[in-house]
């Protein structure tokens, strides 16, 4: 039993059918109670105020950005290594997820940025890489549209993805030397000092987690989606052809 | 390969080739820049460096749909596929004679338009080296977003998007050298790390455009 | 309800927007989905009018 089983459409669509109600489920769980708890809960910070209480949004959504493009790379791989459908697909099926969280991000970052920082937006390094993360997202999508044949597509997107990659991350330092940042440190990591207190801490966990449920709930229904696209079309061909 | 070289330069050269609408279209930017934030020499002169080298950058790009467009439809692109050149080296060799008729030409445009803005003394000099070292990874890079899009109709639209946001490095740091340099600080730092991404993406962009040049041939 | 104080507009906005994004995301998802299986059950039951 491997991993690779799964690359078999039939066999992908049976295991989503089994744990996309499990996914759901917890992502609406986690969601629900981590944002009440978040929303209703918590105290105001002492200099945020209650402004505070976007983080509950602004921290999972701008990981999930991130770590949506990571995992389009990893099946971009994949699908030039081994070549298989629903990799190319799942990559596909991701990318609006991705555009979505970077919006999320954005959005909610101005809106909070206006009474703290006095300006809706401003072009700070973190600011600046999130929106050129954006345009990728935009490029990546527009790419697949253009291109009819699904194979050529999934190969050329695949490149693309990679090379955007390596450039995303050039542009990240580009921009961190090109400008100094009014963002705030990371309120997560490794490092307890630099961490927000455990008040926000805990519940932003359990945001984190909804964030990542939607997002595995939501990629897999996608590609199934995808999937039962291709297979349509397939079959509509061989209609024609009869 | 110097055959493959001359004879997209004589191209180029010739009538309806494309050379020189780059150069007028640089101009033009230029000359309109003025016309939208006003004729203050003082304004211009702060601006003059980042507005020469989005000039510059955006011309580049327009002549990127020439780059293989016209060899895709008339098959010499499958005759390169085919010949014992590799891929790389034949993209390689048309990114130089992309940058041979555009980037050269505007970097050595670049300081008579750097008169029309007022750009400070001390920056000609800074402006032109930074665009030298910066504009051929423009058309490296330019060259895989034409591969990848050589097989859409009307692509040209298409290859903005998913060309401009690859030019984000490039721009950022050869606006920041020739913008120092106007300003009399050490544009050292960041012409550098211009030539460093020039460097690596000659080195590494022709892999990735041959591959998807031979995704859109096969 | 918790009390906002005199940043209750960028809260609520904010989370205003984020669940619209959200919600908009998983409707779009959902119908697509539908759209995709009902269409394949058609051309599958036109192949195999039997099964």
């Amino acid at each position: 039993m491997s991993l690779w089983e799964y690359a078999n459409p039939v066999r992908f669509l049976a295991l989503s059918s089994r744990v996309l109600p499990v996914f759901w489920g917890l992502a609406a769980l986690c969601l629900v109670s981590g944002l009440i708890w978040g929303f209703f809960f918590t105290p105001n910070a002492d200099k945020f105020e209650s402004t505070v209480k976007i983080i509950y949004l602004h921290v999972p959504s701008a990981m999930m950005a991130i770590n949506v493009w990571v995992m389009m790379l990893v099946a971009s791989l994949i699908w030039l290594v081994r070549r298989h459908h629903v990799s190319a697909l799942a990559a596909k099926a991701a990318a609006p997820v991705g555009v979505v969280m970077t919006l999320i991000a954005l959005f909610t970052g101005a809106i909070w940025g206006q009474p703290m920082w006095g300006t809706w937006w401003a072009w700070d390094p973190r600011l600046t890489s999130f929106l050129i993360l954006f345009l990728f997202y935009l490029g990546y999508i527009a790419l697949w549209e253009a291109i009819e044949d699904p194979d050529t597509a999934a190969d050329l997107t695949s490149v693309l993805c990679l090379v955007g990659s390596v450039f995303a991350v050039l542009s990240r330092y580009a921009v961190n030397f090109w400008n100094q940042g009014l963002h705030q440190g990371a309120s997560l990591s490794l490092d307890k000092e630099e961490n927000v207190a455990d008040v926000y801490y805990f519940p932003l966990l359990v945001c984190i987690a909804g964030f990542v449920f939607l997002f595995l709930a939501l990629v897999l229904y996608r590609t199934g989606t995808e999937i039962r696209l291709r297979r349509t079309r397939a079959l509509q061909a061989r209609e024609v052809r009869a | 390969m110097k055959a493959l070289l001359i004879r997209d330069l004589t191209l180029a050269f010739r009538a309806g080739g494309g050379f020189g609408l780059g150069l007028a279209f640089f101009l033009i930017v230029t000359v309109l820049v003025p016309f939208g934030v006003g004729p203050h020499s003082a304004l211009l002169s702060q601006i003059a460096p980042g507005i020469l080298w989005l000039g510059a950058l955006l011309a580049c790009l327009l002549s990127l749909d020439r780059l293989l467009a016209l060899d895709w439809e008339d098959g010499t692109l499958d005759l390169l596929a085919t010949s014992p050149l590799p891929l790389e080296a034949a993209l390689s060799v048309k990114a130089l004679a992309h940058w041979l008729t555009t980037g050269l030409p505007l970097v050595l445009a670049a300081p008579v338009l750097g008169i029309l803005l007022a750009l400070p003394a001390p920056g000609f000099f800074w402006l032109v080296v930074s665009l030298a070292l910066g504009t051929p990874a423009l058309s490296v890079i330019g060259t895989f977003g034409a591969a990848l899009t050589v097989g859409v109709k009307r692509g040209g639209l298409l290859m903005s998007l998913l060309v401009l946001p690859l030019y984000v490095p490039t721009l950022i740091f050869g606006a920041e050298a020739a913008r120092r340099g106007a300003t009399g600080m050490d544009p050292a730092t960041p012409l550098l790390m211009l030539a460093g991404i020039t460097a690596g993406t000659i080195a590494i962009m022709p892999f990735a455009s041959a591959a998807a040049l031979r995704v859109n041939l096969r | 309800m918790p009390d906002l104080g005199k940043y209750a507009d960028a809260v609520l906005s904010a989370y205003g927007v984020s669940s619209l994004l959200l919600l908009l995301l998983v409707v779009f998802t959902l119908r697509k989905g539908r759209a995709a299986r009902a269409a394949l059950e058609a051309v599958e039951k036109r192949k195999n009018p039997s099964g």
